[in-house]
C-alpha cells in the first residue's frame, strides 16, 4: 500500500493543516457548541471532498532511485508472473547484459483476488507467488544467469517500487502475456511504470501457448 | 512508517474513545466538579511543541541543501522545545491537585496525557540520536534518512497533541 506520509515535508503540511482545523472548531467551539459542531462538520466535509478529489488526479511522484551498480555492473530488475521462463525474456535478459556483469533481481508479484486481499488473505498468494519465484530462479540458473529475488508485494508497481528501494536498478524488465490475455497490460502496469520510475524500462511480451 | 503510524493512530484511538465513553457517560457539565485544568500553560505548551514541528522542518530541509550548521541547531532546538514541554507536562501533572486514581475523569486524563507524553519521551530519544549524529558528521545533502523519519514521527506527536489538547483541554 502507498504510504500517504511519504516524506516529513508532507508530513509537515498534514500538521499545519491539522493545526488550522483544530484551531477553527476550537475557536468556534468556544464561542458557541452549536457553532463549534457547524464548523466541524464543514471543515470535515471539505476535508474529505479535497481528499477524494486529490485522490482522482494524483499523479504519483516519478521516482529515481540512483544506480547503485558497482564499475562495470548493471542491474536489472525483472518482474513477472508466470511469464519469466519465457524465451523473449531470456534474450531480453541475455542482451542487457552483453558486455557487462549482470546482477539479476527476480520479483514475483503475490498475486491475489481482490476479495482475499480485503480480507488479508495473504497466505497461498505468496505461497504460490514463492512458489513461482524458485522455479524462475532454477530455470535462470539453466540458462546460466545468476538471479535472486523475492515475492514482491499484489500490486505490480508496488512491488518495483519496493525493490527498487532495496535493490536499485539499472534497467527495468516487465514481463507480460501478450495483449488481450494480459490483466497487467489491461491495468495499465506497463505504461504506469514508464510514468512513475525515472529507469529505462523494457516492456517483453511472453506468449507461452505458443512456446508451449 | 505508514503501518507503524496507522498502528498508533489506533492506539489512540482506543484511548479517545474510552475518554469519549466516559465524557458521554457523566451526564455532568465536563471536566467534572473538583478539576481545573491549566488550559493557558496546556496552551502555551502546544505552541511550544508546534514550534518544534517547525525546527524539526527546518533542521531537515537545512541537510537537503547541505547546510550541517543549519542541521545541528534545527535538531537541537527541536530537542530544548520537547524536552520544555515534557518538563512543563510534568511540573503541572505535580499541580493538578486530582490523580489517576481520583476517578474516571482522574484516570482518563492521565491515561491521554500520559499516553502523549510517553511519545514525546521516544521522540526526544530519536531526536538525540540525530542530534548526536549530526554533530559527529553523519548525513548529508543526499543520504539524510536519519533525520526524515525522527521528522516523520514528531509531526505525528505534535498532530496527537493537538488532537489531545482540543477535546481535553478547550471542547
Amino acid at each position: 500500500m502507498p504510504n500517504p506520509l511519504r516524506s516529513e515535508a508532507e508530513a509537515f503540511r498534514f500538521l499545519l493543516g491539522a493545526v488550522v482545523y483544530f484551531a477553527a472548531i476550537a475557536i468556534a467551539g468556544v464561542i458557541n457548541t452549536w457553532a463549534g459542531i457547524v464548523v466541524f462538520i464543514v471543515l470535515s466535509a471539505i476535508v474529505l471532498w479535497w481528499w477524494f478529489r486529490s485522490r482522482e488526479h494524483r499523479v504519483p511522484p516519478q521516482i529515481a532511485p540512483g544506480s547503485r551498480s558497482a564499475p562495470g555492473e548493471r542491474r536489472i530488475l525483472v518482474v513477472a508472473n508466470e511469464t519469466v521462463g519465457g524465451s523473449e525474456l531470456l534474450d531480453c535478459i541475455r542482451q542487457l547484459s552483453e558486455g557487462v556483469r549482470s546482477n539479476v533481481f527476480v520479483v514475483s508479484p503475490a498475486l491475489n483476488t481482490p476479495l482475499r486481499h480485503l480480507a488479508s488473505d495473504e497466505g497461498p498468494a505468496r505461497a504460490e507467488a514463492q512458489d513461482r519465484l524458485e522455479r524462475s530462479l532454477a530455470r535462470l540458473k539453466q540458462e546460466d544467469i545468476q538471479a535472486r529475488g523475492e515475492v514482491g508485494d499484489g500490486d505490480p508497481l508496488q512491488a518495483i517500487e519496493d525493490a527498487l528501494r532495496t535493490f536499485g536498478a539499472d534497467e527495468i524488465v516487465i514481463s507480460t502475456h501478450p495483449e488481450g490475455r494480459s490483466n497487467w497490460l489491461e491495468r495499465g502496469v506497463v505504461t504506469g511504470a514508464r510514468e512513475r520510475f525515472m529507469v529505462p524500462i523494457h516492456h517483453v511480451v511472453v506468449d507461452l501457448e505458443r512456446e508451449a | 512508517m505508514f503501518l507503524f503510524i496507522a498502528s498508533e493512530i489506533m492506539l489512540f484511538g482506543a484511548f479517545f474513545t474510552a475518554y469519549f465513553f466516559v465524557r458521554v457517560a457523566a451526564h455532568t457539565p465536563w471536566p467534572t466538579s473538583g478539576h481545573e485544568l491549566p488550559v493557558f500553560v496546556a496552551g502555551m505548551n502546544t505552541i511550544i511543541l508546534v514550534t518544534s514541528s517547525f525546527t524539526v522542518h527546518w533542521a531537515l530541509q537545512a541537510i537537503k541543501r547541505g547546510n550541517r550548521a543549519g542541521l545541528q541547531a534545527g535538531l537541537t532546538l527541536t530537542f530544548l522545545l520537547g524536552l520544555t514541554f515534557l518538563l512543563t507536562q510534568i511540573r503541572e501533572y505535580s499541580r493538578l491537585g486530582f490523580a489517576p486514581y481520583t476517578d474516571a475523569f482522574g484516570t482518563v486524563f492521565y491515561c491521554l496525557t500520559g499516553l502523549h507524553g510517553a511519545h514525546v519521551l521516544v521522540g526526544l530519544l530519536l531526536l538525540l540520536a540525530a542530534a548526536i549524529r549530526s554533530y559527529r558528521g553523519h548525513f548529508t545533502a543526499e543520504a539524510h534518512h536519519g533525520v526524515e523519519i525522527p521528522g516523520i514521527y514528531w509531526h505525528f506527536v505534535d498532530v496527537m497533541w493537538i488532537v489531545v489538547y482540543t477535546t481535553v483541554y478547550i471542547l
